[in-house]
């Protein structure tokens, strides 16, 4: 959270030109939306008459009765504590989402019948290869990070340059370099295994930065306390910098994680049956696209929600030292 | 080292007196001034710096040091900022490399050699002006880590000799803290038990009481003093006259990379040689 004055605010939802102009905003946008064919029109019937007849009126009823609703919610929300505040603007916001869904009447028993092929194929090689790709990236990131921080040319020009290519390059061509590059080296690999690779490569070169900033922010002083005691590098990194770089580290990691699990998708093109090669085949042999689509984005949507309370767990537990 | 003050130090405020004092009194009373060079490796020589000489860059920050530091004995080094007390200090367990000359700890020559600077580290304790504990475990691991990992203590021995070091700095109630609740003065002297936990042959101390409020230096060179009383060898870089003058056997004044003066606190107090010397005691005594 940022840092809180003491000075109490007023609450900007509660000031009348606030409010105002806001309403002005809502008014003037929903009159430009026409939303007089929608199920908004059909709800306002009884006031407006026939919304397709209604003209000029029944679009100004339909934005001045949404501007209201949107208004008065905002000021009945200034009145409420902050956690309630943060709860009802996730259920408001979900409530649109699910809305938006509704119009455009998707195939939900199509859905459903799919749902448990889904999960038991697509989520669980979606889930192992972002998995097994974290791990690699993680030791990738970890080493690649101390040859960067290394005065040994060597290290440093294969970790520099390494992190230069990976970062330099689209993950989809690194895919198919991976895929269709090696075996004409003699070096044939399945779909996964390339997959893999390519993902800890790429994730691997971010994570590399990650832990160099994470490794750097520990004050000079820890390595001289350290050293002082006779503990050697190995002993120094490992007990002493990497426990306190942690915190530093695992926002951007949780970050890479999050992305590096949508990432995955890409894969796909290998034709690896995970979620989004499944979400595009299924869909595809019954026209039902939007159904399949709509269902793994809602999946992957849920898998971050898991690795971001994973991060704040984390984060929690790295905090405990730091407690007054 | 006169008699009386042999005698002061030994029957303290609490009469405090044990073996290591008896042990290395006599030695360390004989008259070093004269037989300081030429050691070999078993006499009772614990840091000679020879010749020492260090640049940053083109800066010359050491110049030509001779010192010789032997068991039991307390040496203070003082001087303006900038004069290269504290580049000398790190020298003698090489956080800082010196270029020219030989500085031999313990018998073992410093160069840049990993295994013999890891073997005199376990055997210089050192207290930096920031105190750098570590964060992120509690007083008491901070302790019990340099003697489990490095010389592979078990941890019940190891969490006796903390809570042993931490008593004996008057903390023994903080052990489950993070340093962080700690103040300063704890903090630094946590950072004592820590290097004490290692059992070092000498204390190298780097402006220990630099970054505290004036209530808790008292605390620091309380237990500094008390250390000096048991007999443990002190190598000191401080500003805190009254400390060197109750404590010390010697005390060096450093100018410019330069040892300008060395002598018994006395002497160095009431009757300094150098002018800078004069000039140095005369700013810093004023208040």
């Amino acid at each position: 959270m940022l840092y809180q004055d003491t000075v109490e605010s007023e609450i900007l939802v509660h000031k009348p030109w606030f409010i105002a102009s806001v309403f002005a905003v809502v008014l003037a946008v929903f009159l430009a939306l026409n939303l007089t064919g929608t199920t908004m029109g059909e709800l306002m019937r009884p006031v407006i008459g026939d919304p397709l007849e209604s003209g000029l009126y029944g679009r100004f009823a339909i934005a001045f009765v949404i501007a209201i609703v949107f208004c008065l919610n905002l000021v009945m929300i200034g009145f409420v504590p902050l956690k309630v505040q943060i709860g009802i603007v996730w259920l408001e916001m979900l409530i649109l989402f699910l809305v938006f869904v509704k119009t455009l009447n998707l195939n939900l028993p199509f859905i459903w019948k799919n749902l448990p092929f889904l999960i038991t194929q697509g989520i669980v090689t979606t889930l192992y290869v972002s998995a097994i790709s974290l791990v690699f990236s993680s030791l990738i990131g970890i080493v690649a990070a101390v040859a960067k921080l290394s005065s040994n040319g060597f290290a440093y020009g294969i970790a520099s340059f390494y992190t230069s290519f990976f970062r330099g390059l689209p993950l989809l061509m690194q895919i198919y370099l991976i895929y269709l590059g090696l075996p004409q080296l003699g070096i044939v690999m399945d779909a996964v295994p390339s997959g893999i690779l390519a993902l800890s490569l790429c994730i691997g070169a971010y994570m590399t930065e990650i832990f160099r900033a994470g490794i750097q922010s520990i004050d000079r002083g820890q390595w001289e306390a350290s050293r002082s005691l006779g503990f050697g590098f190995g002993l120094t990194m490992r007990r002493i910098i990497l426990p306190q770089a942690l915190p530093v580290i695992i926002p951007p990691m949780g970050n890479s994680f999050i992305s590096m699990l949508k990432d995955s998708s890409l894969v796909s093109v290998l034709g690896v049956w995970e979620l989004t090669f499944l979400a595009r085949t299924l869909g595809q042999a019954t026209f039902n696209h939007m159904e399949m689509l709509i269902a793994v984005a809602i999946i992957y949507w849920i898998l971050s929600i898991c690795l971001e309370l994973i991060q704040s767990r984390i984060e929690r537990y790295y905090a405990r030292s730091k407690v007054r | 080292m006169t008699v009386s003050s042999v005698v002061q130090l030994k029957g303290g405020p609490n009469g405090y007196s044990n073996a290591a004092a008896e042990v290395a009194r006599p030695e360390s009373s004989s008259d070093r001034r004269s037989s300081s060079q030429g050691q070999g490796p078993l006499s009772d020589t614990v840091i000679e710096a020879k010749k020492v000489s260090k640049w940053y860059g083109a800066f010359r920050a050491l110049t030509d040091i001779n010192l010789t530091v032997r068991k039991g004995e307390r040496v203070v080094i003082c001087g303006p900022s900038g004069s290269g007390k504290s580049t000398l200090i790190r020298c003698f367990n090489r956080l800082e490399a010196h270029q020219e000359g030989e500085i031999t700890v313990n018998g073992i020559r410093l160069h840049s050699k990993m295994r013999d600077v890891a073997e005199v580290r376990k055997n210089v304790g050192m207290v930096f002006q920031h105190f750098n504990l570590f964060p992120h475990m509690t007083v008491l691991m901070n302790c019990m880590a340099a003697p489990m990992w490095i010389k592979g203590v078990p941890e019940a021995e190891a969490r006796k000799l903390a809570i042993k070091f931490l008593e004996r700095v008057h903390i023994p109630e903080q052990a489950n803290k993070y340093p962080a609740q700690l103040s300063g003065g704890q903090q630094q002297r946590v950072a004592i038990a820590r290097s004490l936990c290692m059992e070092p042959a000498v204390m190298l101390f780097d402006e220990p009481t630099s970054s505290l409020d004036p209530e808790m230096v008292a605390e620091v060179l309380d237990t500094m003093t008390s250390l000096a009383r048991d007999g443990m060898t002190m190598v000191c870089v401080t500003h805190e006259m009254g400390f060197a003058r109750s404590v010390a056997d010697r005390v060096v004044f450093m100018d410019a990379g330069l040892i300008v003066e060395e002598n018994k606190p006395h002497d160095f107090f009431t009757n300094p040689q150098h002018e800078r010397t004069k000039l140095f005691l005369s700013q810093i005594l004023k208040h």
